[in-house]
């Protein structure tokens, strides 16, 4: 150290102390964690400790729509039940089901985008093709039409339903990034010392893009708990239990914002808002701690500066080569990308295979 | 074959896979939807099986590939059938009283909160760390409300409270709607509110989208060049930067048109506007299924529509692609 680098920006302290992990996250991702860090606890110990049963209706005359007091902290319902300890419950069954959509889609999404991306052509369109018609078709509709049509419309239909609709954007996200890093060296590597396809794809392909899978995975949770709330809220789901939506169902069905009771209807509301805010910070962060370069920024930032919600497109981030067979660049000719393609290509007469 | 033409054709891919879908779910679903309609209501007849069959489509004679050339006839036709709730009107003719009003609204809605969205991005982006990009969580915040929640906030507090803007319907009791400004004038005044909702509720997304673009694009080594030749930052910001970050921001808008879309349904039903959102879903709650498959196609091809409309500006707004499609 005697010979110290006299022209190092490096600050001093840098070297005295490595702060550790957590202090280094981003301050919006701690932010986002902590929230819904206090969201999983609620929803795990919240209905245990709680007093009361949430279904439990007192039938004490002057406990219908009491404002908060010492014996129930968010006051009750019309009939006398807690809104607290259905809030509790609510949280519990609105995170577990968006947790669930989210493992399920997200799973979904990597299996449909590496295999579009590592096999390629012919299978890379129709693969994408079907990515972008359903995600070109609204969903919300036809979550209504489909659990509209079930008899049964519990937590389990909601969770199929939103999950089979869910991955299409995940998959475009992973797509583009196998893309990006298919030819790389180290996967050249890995064929040449004669991996097999599977663990190529399981270890070196799907290792180096779990920072984009968490996002993907956070944003699926967010979407799964705003349309399950919604569908909830026009009364499409099992009315019986309590979840975030069905609360405000009851609660806007008995007009208890009319009536003056904000306590039974604004938790709940505001319950899906924070946890909502939560993912999205979270998801900030997670961008932020896979690309260097957007730390600095005191705001949200995304893969390659593009904000990516279940909403968006793709940032082209890796152009797609030109290797497609006849019918792969046929498919392609009808993308909105191929208008980024070099006309003086021969359509689908390069074969390059 | 242009690229618009192409798009168009992938759009009728789309169109078909939704008309596919549509045709499949009453015949794929678990259970029976016409056993289910008769234990909904058990003073039905045994006899009524086979008129609600008729209703609902599904006990057509002939094979299944038989019945989908009939369904697309109808669809062609117009023909939804005949609405069960508002017996005995046609699906058709109360669609077409309600779309116009779900159109207006969430179309102007959307558009408005789209281009003020993306000039505050162009802002947050250019003053990046700037005041504006220290409210972004605020605005989370805000994209994090439900839309139907905000909406009966809203409701709660300017309508019931304070009672600046009407409860509920489009327009005033006792008018008869058509070209006449008493008429025009209580429905853009009974629009204010939803569209106030929605414009809230989806600005902060399509800003946080602009300013990450923006964000990347002032990197770019034409901005710095710009701004070292000495350009006014008026023309390096406009010309220079929010030129080239708004096509991915075009992008962005015809894919996330299907999510602004499904929100503002839910938000009707909370000021009862008469738009296809309530209708569709009263239809839900009713089981009220021919209504719900048309709105379904109505709303799906919308969204295409708008797509397509969107891909047309985006030929025209970027110089690259009229190019190539010069050179085609």
């Amino acid at each position: 150290m005697t010979v110290a680098l006299p022209i190092s920006t490096e600050p001093a302290t840098i070297t005295d102390k490595q702060p550790g992990r957590w202090r280094r996250m981003p301050a919006k991702a701690k932010a986002g964690a902590v929230l819904l860090g206090l969201f999983a606890l609620a929803a795990i110990i919240g209905p245990l400790v709680s007093p009361y049963d949430p279904s439990y209706q007192n039938p004490a005359q002057s406990l219908s729509m009491h404002a908060p007091y010492g014996a129930h902290l968010l006051g009750t319902t019309q009939t006398g039940q807690d809104v607290l300890a259905q809030l509790l419950m609510g949280i519990r069954l609105t995170l577990e089901l968006g947790l669930i959509v989210g493992v399920v889609a997200t799973v979904l999404a990597v299996i449909v985008g590496v295999t579009a991306a590592y096999l390629g052509g012919i299978w890379d369109e129709i693969l994408s093709l079907l990515s972008n018609v359903v995600l070109v078709i609204p969903a919300l509709p036809l979550l209504i039409i489909l659990l509209g049509y079930l008899s049964h419309k519990g937590q389990t239909a909601t969770i199929i339903v939103l999950s089979a609709l869910g991955w299409p954007w995940g998959a475009r996200v992973v797509r583009a990034q196998t893309l990006a890093i298919r030819n790389r060296d180290f996967i050249s590597a890995a064929r040449e010392t004669g991996e097999s396809t599977w663990r190529i794809l399981l270890y070196e392909i799907v290792p180096n893009q779990v920072s984009l899978i968490a996002a993907s995975f956070v944003n699926t949770v967010l979407y799964a708990i705003g349309a399950s709330v919604a569908l909830a809220f026009i009364g499409l789901a099992d009315l019986n239990t309590w979840s975030l939506g069905t609360i405000l169902y009851w609660a806007e069905s008995q007009n208890a914002l009319q009536l003056g009771a904000w306590w039974w209807f604004v938790p709940p509301g505001l319950a899906v808002a924070l946890m909502g805010t939560a993912l999205v910070l979270l998801n900030t962060g997670i961008d932020e701690l896979g690309n260097p370069r957007l730390r600095d920024a005191s705001s949200a930032s995304r893969i390659a500066g593009h904000l990516i919600r279940p909403t968006d497109p793709t940032p082209v981030l890796h152009e797609v080569p030109d290797e497609r067979g006849r019918i792969g660049a046929f498919l392609h000719r009808f993308s909105r990308a191929s208008l980024l393609d070099e006309p003086a290509v021969p359509d689908g007469r390069e074969d390059a295979r | 074959m242009p690229f618009i033409l192409r798009r168009l054709a992938f759009y009728i891919v789309a169109a078909w896979v939704a008309l596919t879908v549509n045709f499949f779910i009453p015949r794929a679903m678990p259970g029976n939807a016409v056993q289910a309609i008769m234990a909904k209501f058990p003073n039905l007849q045994p006899a009524a099986y086979r008129a609600i069959q008729a209703m609902l489509g599904v006990g057509h004679a002939g094979s299944i590939w038989h019945q989908y050339g009939n369904y697309l006839d109808d669809v062609v036709h117009l023909n939804f059938g005949t609405d069960s709730s508002q017996y005995p009107a046609s699906v058709a003719s109360l669609l077409s009283a309600t779309i116009p009003w779900t159109i207006i609204l969430v179309g102007t809605a959307t558009v408005i909160a789209f281009l003020i969205g993306t000039a505050l991005g162009i802002i947050a982006g250019w003053r990046h760390g700037g005041w504006l990009d220290r409210v972004l969580p605020g605005l989370m915040f805000l994209q994090a409300i439900p839309y139907f929640f905000l909406a009966l906030i809203l409701l709660e507090v300017f309508s019931q409270r304070f009672h600046v803007f009407p409860v509920s319907q489009g327009y005033s009791g006792g008018l008869v709607p058509g070209w006449h400004w008493d008429f025009i004038s209580s429905a853009i005044f009974h629009s204010l509110l939803p569209a106030f909702t929605i414009v809230i509720t989806s600005i902060a997304g399509w800003m946080l989208q602009m300013r990450n673009v923006m964000v990347t694009t002032i990197g770019e080594d034409y901005v710095i060049a710009a701004q070292a030749k000495g350009l006014a930052s008026r023309r390096v910001v406009f010309t220079y930067a929010a030129r080239n970050a708004l096509l991915p921001q075009l992008q962005g808008f015809g894919l996330a048109l299907g999510f602004v879309v499904s929100g503002a349904i839910v938000m009707e039903i909370v000021f009862a506007y008469p738009g296809i959102g309530l209708l569709l879903v009263d239809a839900a709650t009713s089981n009220d299924y021919p209504m719900m498959q048309a709105i379904f196609l109505v709303i799906t091809f919308a969204v295409l529509l708008a797509n397509l409309i969107v891909d047309v500006i985006i030929v025209f707004a970027d110089p690259r692609a009229r190019v190539r499609e010069a050179v085609r």
